[in-house]
């Protein structure tokens, strides 16, 4: 640690981030880099509020009676905490930050196709979420994330009301972010970039913006159809006035299973460019894997019921979301077969962004695969509703898009900022996260199947000692979350500077500066070979 | 304590051995298929570390048949499983003929469980072992979930809709009974316990429990006491449908649709008389909504079936 902190760069000076100094060149910018530093920033503050709530949550079950919070205390947190985390962290995290950053620097362009649209895009996120949060921190709203009818529109308390139209607002920043990008990747990639050429992180970023834009206004039809039974008690959802409290569900869930691949699908993509990048590889089975995003997003769209086994729909319909919920991990489990493959006979640097890749292959395959004992209905209907699915879904969202996430900006941190951040504390995050997850979130499996329901303020005496083990693993977790906090900021002063390609990676955002200029390239690129070129490994030493 | 820190949950079905055993066989195929995995990473890491000498020549970037096994090989596998787990499930939705049937009606935060001979009880569900026992519900107001860990069942409990469940339990004990569906303010103490008892402990318990009749006939006294005898007494004019026999019969509708009176129809058509009218009657029948009770309802329905002639099957 004796290199002095070099002040400014000569690429720093013509990046970017030097194209203005003004709140104004900030607030009013139109570039997609800008933009996507704006979204860095407040899904990071989100992400810390909605973790503050799960932090809540995991001290108040250190005791079976529930000491910290009162009934209508921990049901708002846990509120609070899935209400943020789903629409204002997971869903518009890698695709809003990374996505916007990285799609027209990968496809060699010099913005997204409606620079406007994407600003836009980032102000009604913005007004969404500050409408939200203070909707549940000043009314509070107690029915979960899910807003099953009729509690949500006759019985509940609170700002219900005003937390779904934050929701409803924030959607259309994603429809506007999954427009832009599906015609950007269709209309701005540099000459040679076909289709076959595209890296996989454009390409599920693809198959997430046909989700975002489809699912999407499903959503925002059901909030308003909530809305207005609770406003004018016209009969939709609650029984007792003529509606159907199961078309809810059928509708929330046609939105809000898709949206789960709205959150893998992104992370999938980075982990592809993490492993190619740390293996120094090609892909394995580049076709097969570009196509299983888009079957994901595909299939995802017909495997609603499963969240309903238990609800009363007709026992038919159950096995075949059974079924089909078993074909959507077939390509789901494809992508980790090839990223595994990839490895083989690669140049692992064990850095950071290698193992956050591996920690999220590690934790979505088995979250994946717990997924798939839910969709057994015989095996869910023991396990619906129970610590077992919260433990198989933070599997899924915590380890596998979290870690992605985290992945992202360890991979391409020098490349946004220029600067190169300690890759020994990067490594220990990596490990402490690992670790902190497993232990926060493995004894929920054995918990479900115990029989500890969810949502449960109070619970019996008999499961405390996983909840101990549970809360303590969490705190671990907290430290593990903060710490890159810590150490990326300190890199933006005194880290080295990071050079145009740190990693030795193939991809076109490799060939331009850290951080690249205002627009990009000097020259617009001309692909003339497929993604992941990396140089053929010298020969074994013995032939 | 035992329980201080149990690892498994009790068994009290046959069907929850077999989903314990499903749980479980399905835990080794996953492990089979992820295994490789989680020691390929490792294996791989050590090995082809960077900088470490190694055979790295003829590295492939594709291969179709490796590509297509590892697609529908273990696809093919879970397959199995979907049939067994699914005959397993359908086997949950087909109560025998005998089951004794309870009615229960949950409301925020507590469970009213109804015997047929009209034992009622809170938050306590007794019933006798070795017996076919069919659950009959529904809720006063929001989605409540009916959960009995010890026999890996759960069932929602919906407003204005009959849901059901059946089991057979066979290990005599105390197990826990939870709602499951997030129901509100008390939503986590909204529970109690489930007693498997033998035979002959259950018949005492219905004894000792004591009753005011059994529910066929304290609906009966309800059907008195809200004036449905008037017109649909034996001795009335013709001015609405004779119930006796109703129960599991087909019902001709005005408009031509034809339904069977089960525990649905027969509720709807106490709650909103309008809705479904039987042919060739006037709809003057006035409604009975907001006067009785669900539990209300539940007796009359049970006077209707014990007036219904042959037991029936109903479909619901």
């Amino acid at each position: 640690m004796t290199a002095v902190p070099v002040l400014q760069t000569p690429e720093e000076r013509a990046s970017y981030i030097n194209a203005g100094h003004s709140l104004r060149s900030w607030f009013l910018t139109t570039d997609h880099k800008r933009i996507a530093i704006l979204y860095l920033v407040s899904i990071t503050f989100f992400f810390f509020v909605a973790a503050s709530a799960a932090a809540l949550i995991r001290l108040d079950l250190l005791t079976p009676q529930g000491d910290i919070l009162t009934n209508e205390g921990y049901n708002r947190a846990f509120t609070l905490h899935g209400v943020m985390m789903v629409w204002f962290f997971l869903i518009p995290s890698i695709p809003a930050t990374f996505g916007n950053f990285l799609i027209p620097l990968m496809i060699g362009a010099r913005d997204v196709a409606f620079p406007r649209l994407n600003l836009l895009s980032w102000y009604i996120y913005l007004i969404g979420g500050f409408f939200t949060l203070f909707a549940l921190l000043i009314g509070g709203v107690d029915t979960g994330w899910t807003f099953y009818t009729p509690y949500s529109t006759m019985f509940a308390t609170g700002a219900v009301l005003w937390v779904i139209a934050g929701i409803t607002i924030v959607g259309f920043s994603s429809i506007l972010t999954g427009l832009n990008f599906i015609v950007t990747i269709h209309k701005l990639r540099a000459p040679g970039m076909t289709w076959g050429r595209l890296p996989i992180f454009c390409w599920s970023h693809y198959a997430t913006s046909l989700i975002l834009v489809l699912a999407t206004p499903v959503l925002a039809i059901t909030l308003i159809l909530l809305a207005a039974e609770r406003l004018f008690r016209l009969g939709i959802f609650d029984p007792s006035i003529g509606g159907d409290p199961l078309l809810f569900q059928h509708l929330f869930w046609f939105y809000s299973h898709p949206a789960v691949y709205i959150m893998i699908l992104p992370a999938m993509g980075v982990v592809t460019e993490l492993v190619t990048a740390g293996a120094h590889r090609r892909i394995f089975g580049y076709w097969f894997v570009a196509c299983a995003s888009i079957a994901i997003a595909a299939i995802g769209f017909l495997v609603w019921g499963h969240h309903m086994f238990v609800s009363g729909q007709s026992m038919y319909a159950s096995a075949v979301f059974s079924f089909l919920s078993l074909a959507v991990a077939v390509p789901s489990a494809v992508k980790v077969y090839n990223w595994t493959a990839t490895l083989y006979k690669g140049e692992l640097a064990l850095d950071p962004p290698l193992l956050f890749a591996m920690a999220f292959i590690g934790l979505f395959t088995f979250g994946g695969l717990s997924g798939l004992m839910l969709a057994l209905v015989a095996i869910d209907v023991h396990v619906h509703d129970t610590y077992f699915v919260v433990a198989h879904f933070h599997y899924i969202m915590v380890g596998g898009a979290v870690s992605g996430f985290l992945g992202a900006v360890h991979f391409w941190w020098p490349k946004i900022t220029g600067r190169m951040y300690s890759l020994t504390w990067g490594r220990i995050s990596a490990g402490l996260i690992f670790f902190g997850f497993n232990l926060t979130f493995f004894p929920q499996y054995l918990l479900g199947y115990l029989g500890m329901p969810r949502r449960y303020h109070v619970y019996p005496p008999q499961f405390q000692t996983l909840n101990v083990l549970s809360s303590a693993g969490a705190s671990i977790l907290a430290v593990a979350y903060l710490l890159p906090l810590v150490y990326l900021v300190y890199s933006l002063r005194n880290g080295a500077p990071a050079g145009p390609n740190p990693w030795g990676a193939s991809g076109l955002e490799w060939k331009t500066a850290s951080p690249p200029p205002k627009h990009n390239f000097d020259v617009i690129p001309v692909v003339d070979g497929p993604a992941y070129e990396y140089p053929q490994p010298a020969a074994a030493p013995h032939g | 304590m035992m329980n201080f820190f149990r690892v498994w949950p009790p068994e009290a079905s046959e069907h929850a051995v077999r989903v314990d055993q499903l749980f479980l066989a399905f835990s080794a195929l996953i492990f089979a298929l992820s295994w490789p995995v989680f020691i390929l990473l490792a294996v791989f890491a050590i090995r082809y570390r960077r900088g470490r000498n190694a055979d790295r020549s003829h590295a492939p970037s594709h291969g179709i048949w490796v590509e297509t096994g590892w697609t529908i090989i273990p696809f093919l596998l879970t397959l199995a499983f979907f049939v067994y787990s699914s005959w397993l499930y359908f086997q949950t939705g087909q109560p025998p003929a005998s089951a004794l049937t309870v009615e229960v009606v949950a409301k925020q935060w507590m469970w009213k469980f109804e015997h047929p001979g009209g034992q009622r009880e809170i938050d306590e569900l007794h019933v006798p072992a070795g017996q076919p026992v069919k659950l009959v519900m529904t809720s006063q107001d929001v989605i409540h979930s009916l959960f009995l860990p010890a026999l890996r069942l759960k069932q929602d409990v919906l407003p204005g809709r009959y849901t059901s469940l059946w089991f057979k339990a066979l290990v005599p004990g105390t197990y826990a009974l939870r709602c499951t569906q997030f129901c509100g303010f008390d939503h986590a103490v909204m529970g109690g316990r489930f007693v498997v008892m033998r035979p002959e402990d259950y018949a005492r318990w219905l004894q000792q429990a004591g009753t005011d009749g059994s529910l066929a006939q304290q609906g009966f006294q309800l059907f008195r006491k809200l004036g449905c005898s008037g017109c649909h007494g034996a001795d009335s004019t013709h001015r609405a449908p004779k119930l006796e026999g109703i129960y599991g019969a087909p019902v001709p509708l005005d408009g031509g649709r034809v339904v069977v009176a089960d525990d649905q129809y027969l509720r709807d058509s106490i709650l909103y008389p309008a809705k479904d009218v039987a042919a060739g009657y006037a709809p003057i029948m006035p409604t009975f909504a907001g006067q009785v009770s669900e539990s209300d309802l539940v007796r009359l329905v049970a006077y209707l079936k014990s007036i219904g002639g042959q037991p029936q099957e109903a479909s619901r």
